[in-house]
């Protein structure tokens, strides 16, 4: 066999603490070595043409490159190598960057450990096999998790591309959280006039299906075929039926429900629709409140219904979609502002979240539009904005900016003054971040064209006095304690991931951050990808993110998904495992320890059992082969063999060093 | 079984707080709570020493651990926040070697190891607790109304103090609530009395301190409740001159919360040393006791008036909501 061996010097990365040229002449004395050298950018055009050339020039049967992590260029030079004519598996990777260079500054120790890595690369590509990959038929089909405006942006472009589209959501309505809002800043436009539209193309795109008060169960598979159980939570209601007439809503009478639509500002029955541009427009029975459910009386709707679409016997119900791809859209929560006792939250009615305000501003809201202190019901004419509430506070574990907490609180200063022109509205804020287009002049229209005081500093606390609340803070520009009386304080609350976005990950199998954000694959180059191949992300639920940003990410997640999904097959990964049927004694330990069910026994015909791999279900993990009492089952390019070739070099080297 | 409970009174309460160590032993004694005084024990190091040198203040609090430790003691209790504050402090600071060599250089010899310390509060509200009292109270504090003040120390900074939430703690009001006093909503609890800015900066202080009678005040209570000797000193022994400069005229007494704890256990005078006070706290008992005398006429009339067949008229039901 004839090796080549290139030892990168990433510029600087690697050549400042490993004696890449002393790797490269150590290299030339190992086994079956023929060539060695070392490069300024192996991954460079350059650098691939000048390996392309010495396989060429040189016949050689494979290649090891020392250099950075697989992870950042494994794929660019399998690529080259297939170039030169060898199979792509001709080749293995020795991490002297990320494992040796950027950990110690040690040159010596760390030129050795780089010769030591090259070493057992060169005894692995020794016993390595050319390998194929096989093609598989694609779903040309999506899954959708979250309805806000970045999921449903990224079904119409999706459903827009050829695809069917599945979109689950959690709410009764798709529409998220802007559907919630009244106006959106910079521009100041009606939320819901915005994403109205939006709604309802969703709602009647044909090739879009909503799965509503659902929530993902299970997902199996891979990319290209995956299989996702959604749990579709009951309503109570045939919506087959449901016209959306809300009927049943205005005979409910259990009307002492919690509005969790108005962020629990006013009260509603336990029977409706969430708001007016619900879509689907369908009524929902609340459990928790339905006197029907919980005390087997009353049964008003089902009386007064005239499509007779009530059923209080239905059931959840548990359906499996076939998908190629799916996008993670699940947004945000918000911070729960009762962790900050010393704002009163929670204790003092007057004390809102900023939503819960957003809410009281709007025309459909439960005011009506017209702001009211939910104490007594008074148009308030001193209200105080406290920003950062949940967010830069390394004493919550909220260490993150929220990204675009600093606006809305802008907008609804602006439209406090709006609505009540004899107000004053104060801002505490500790840095104002305003970095979007327009961002920075929508701002100064609130301080100079609208009046509002903005104060730098935080608020220590807020109390309640003669009627008022007081709240006290610093000035940190004038250097004092200020005391404002307020009518109503509003409390710009920060975001944290979803709830229970973790555990979807889990199911997902994606990376997520301390504070349970979804991780993209990278954070400058793949924005919208995840580390599990057609899994993709869009919106809050990777991090912070104000509605132009979400509906960016969502149409660049659905650009990802068509063009991954415009193949009609995929090339499968050969690193799998395979059953020498010849060795398998049939015993099934294999079959029971696959955590992606990937092994089936088969029977023979003298009736004995041997194990056989789905291939396109195995995802490599190789805990088969480790199982398996008779070394039957191997897992391609990670074969024992190869395993221990590397194992063995590494001895090899320590007896060698150890005896010297 | 139960390890013994240190005690470490600490210096105030041994000259101007005497009520409080004697009312807080007292309390303890009838909740069958022992103390075993810490034997020989010196100043903590208080303000002064902290505001100088750290390591100063780390070696006078240890010393006082170390002689806890050499009595068997594992846990100490104190009265006073800011005696805790810097047995706490000195406790989580020997954890750092650099700095337990320093004390221990100061020291002459070998630092404690760790010894947990919580305030008499704590250890009334999480051994005893408001069910525990309650069953003891022999003469509910009936219609007295009472502003809880903990004062900034007692709960903060909450990573070291690890008790109560740090900005509206709730222990007091709950073991008064058990002692059958009406617990006003004060939003002053924590807020700062001006400490030993007395004497570097009376006028500090004044304003600070007339801020939390004055919202005692608009709260309607009857006495401010303390569970610091300096916070008392503040509010009741200063109080000509907190008064001289807000131009106000405010009587309220500001006893310690062992102090009612004990009325309400019916312990004798001697236990509680109500005399001690500058601000005489019996006004605030009596107007408790008339208020409590009307609410029982009104409740009376109320329940005549029902029974009767008559529909209770405003005045009563009203009369009944401020009793409640």
């Amino acid at each position: 066999m004839r090796i080549g061996v290139m030892v990168c010097h990433c510029g600087n990365n690697i050549a400042a603490t490993v004696d890449v040229e002393a790797v490269a002449a150590a290299a030339r004395e190992f086994p079956d070595v023929v060539y060695a050298t070392d490069h300024m950018y192996a991954c460079s055009d350059p650098g691939q043409k000048t390996l392309e050339q010495t396989i060429r020039d040189l016949k050689l049967d494979g290649v090891v490159v020392a250099s950075c992590s697989p992870r950042m260029h494994e794929l660019t030079f399998r690529r080259a190598v297939e170039r030169a004519g060898l199979n792509r598996y001709m080749f293995e990777m020795a991490n002297i960057r990320e494992h040796v260079a950027w950990i110690s500054l040690d040159r010596k120790r760390n030129t050795q450990k780089a010769t030591d890595l090259v070493r057992m690369a060169v005894e692995k590509l020794r016993v390595d096999r050319p390998l194929t990959a096989k093609s598989f038929d694609v779903q040309k089909r999506v899954l959708i998790v979250g309805g806000g405006v970045a999921g449903i942006q990224a079904a119409l472009d999706c459903a827009d591309g050829g695809l069917d589209v599945v979109l689950v959501e959690r709410k009764s309505s798709i529409g998220g959280i802007m559907s919630k809002l009244d106006k959106t800043f910079p521009t100041v436009d009606c939320s819901v006039c915005v994403l109205g539209p939006k709604m309802v193309d969703a709602g009647q795109n044909p090739r879009i299906t909503l799965h509503m008060l659902s929530e993902v169960e299970e997902v199996s598979g891979y990319v290209g075929n995956f299989e996702v159980k959604v749990r579709k939570h009951t309503t109570y209601v045939d919506w087959t039926k449901c016209t959306g007439c809300g009927a049943c809503e205005e005979k409910c009478p259990s009307r002492k429900v919690p509005d969790a639509f108005n962020e629990n500002v006013s009260l509603t029955t336990a029977i409706g629709i969430p708001f007016p541009q619900a879509t689907p427009k369908r009524a929902t029975i609340n459990a928790e409140h339905c006197l029907r459910l919980t005390k087997g009386k009353c049964g008003v709707c089902e009386k007064i219904c005239p499509t007779g679409a009530i059923d209080y016997d239905l059931k959840d119900e548990v359906v499996t979609e076939k998908v190629g791809a799916i996008i993670a859209a699940t947004g945000l929560n918000l911070f729960d502002h009762r962790k900050c006792g010393e704002y009163g939250a929670g204790r003092y009615p007057d004390v809102v979240t900023s939503l819960a305000y957003e809410r009281m501003l709007s025309a459909s809201g439960p005011t009506a539009g017209h702001i009211k202190r939910p104490s007594d019901g008074a148009e308030p004419k001193t209200v105080v904005f406290i920003a950062c509430v949940g967010s830069r506070d390394r004493s919550l574990g909220r260490p993150y900016c929220s990204n675009f907490c600093c606006m809305y609180t802008a907008k609804q200063a602006i439209l406090t003054r709006d609505h009540i022109p004899d107000s004053k509205a104060y801002v505490f804020y500790m840095d104002i971040r305003a970095n979007g287009k327009g961002y920075e002049e929508f701002v100064r229209r609130a301080q100079e064209e609208y009046g509002v005081e903005y104060v730098r500093g935080r608020v220590a606390q807020v109390y309640p006095k003669d009627g008022k609340l007081i709240v006290r803070g610093t000035d940190t520009l004038l250097g004092q304690q200020v005391e404002v009386p307020a009518d109503l304080v509003v409390l710009a609350v920060g975001v944290e991931a979803a709830k229970g976005a973790p555990e979807l990950a889990e199911k997902l199998r994606i990376s997520y951050d301390a504070y349970g954000f979804f991780m993209e694959s990278h954070p400058k180059l793949r924005p919208v990808e995840t580390n599990t191949v057609g899994v993709f992300l869009a919106g809050a639920c990777q991090g912070p993110k104000d509605i132009p940003a979400s509906v960016a990410q969502a149409s660049a997640a659905a650009g990802k998904v068509l063009a991954l999904l415009s193949k009609d097959k995929l090339e499968s990964d050969p690193q799998i495992a395979q059953v020498a049927t010849n060795r398998c004694i049939g015993c099934g330990k294999c079959e029971r320890t696959c955590p992606f069910g990937a092994i089936r026994m088969r029977e023979l015909r003298d009736g004995s059992k041997r194990a056989e791999v789905v291939e396109t279900v195995c995802q490599g993990c190789g805990i088969c082969s480790v199982t398996c009492p008779v070394r039957a089952i191997q897992l391609q390019h990670f074969t024992d063999s190869q395993l221990l070739a590397e194992v063995n070099a590494l001895c090899r080297i320590w007896d060698e060093t150890t005896e010297s | 079984m139960k390890a013994t409970l240190g005690y470490y009174p600490g210096c105030s309460q041994s000259g101007t707080a005497a009520e409080y160590d004697i009312s807080t032993r007292a309390c303890c004694k009838a909740l069958g709570i022992g103390l075993t005084d810490v034997p020989d024990w010196t100043c903590c190091g208080s303000t002064p020493a902290h505001t100088v040198d750290h390591h100063l203040s780390g070696a006078l609090a240890a010393r006082n651990l170390l002689q806890a430790e050499a009595a068997g003691l594992d846990r100490v209790a104190t009265p006073c926040p800011s005696c805790l504050a810097a047995l706490k402090t000195a406790d989580a600071r020997l954890a750092d070697e650099t700095y337990r060599a320093e004390v221990e250089r100061l020291l002459g010899r070998p630092g404690p190891g760790p010894v947990e310390c919580v305030s008499v509060l704590q250890v009334l509200y999480e051994q005893v607790g408001a069910g525990g009292i309650q069953k003891h109270v022999k003469r509910p504090l009936a219609g007295l109304r009472v502003a809880p003040y903990y004062g900034c120390i007692m709960n903060r900074p909450p990573g070291l103090m690890l008790f109560d939430d740090p900005e509206n703690p709730v222990a007091m009001d709950e073991i008064l609530a058990a002692c059958g006093a009406t617990i006003v909503d004060f939003p002053f609890k924590t807020e700062c009395c001006g400490a030993a800015f007395g004497m570097p900066r009376l006028d500090m202080l004044q304003r600070l301190s007339a801020r939390i009678l004055d919202m005692a005040q608009s709260c309607g209570a009857d006495c401010v409740v303390v569970a610091c000797p300096l916070c008392q000193m503040n509010l009741d022994l200063r109080r000509g001159q907190v008064n001289a400069a807000s131009g106000q005229d405010i009587r309220m007494p500001v006893p310690y919360f062992t102090q009612l704890l004990g009325l309400a256990l019916g312990l004798p005078e001697a236990d509680l040393r109500l005399d001690k006070l500058v601000l005489p706290l019996a006004p605030a008992l009596e107007a408790a006791h008339l208020r409590e005398q009307a609410c029982e006429r009104a409740r009376e009339a109320g329940h005549a008036a029902k029974t009767t067949g008559g529909k209770p008229d405003g005045a009563p039901a009203k009369e009944d909501a401020s009793c409640a």
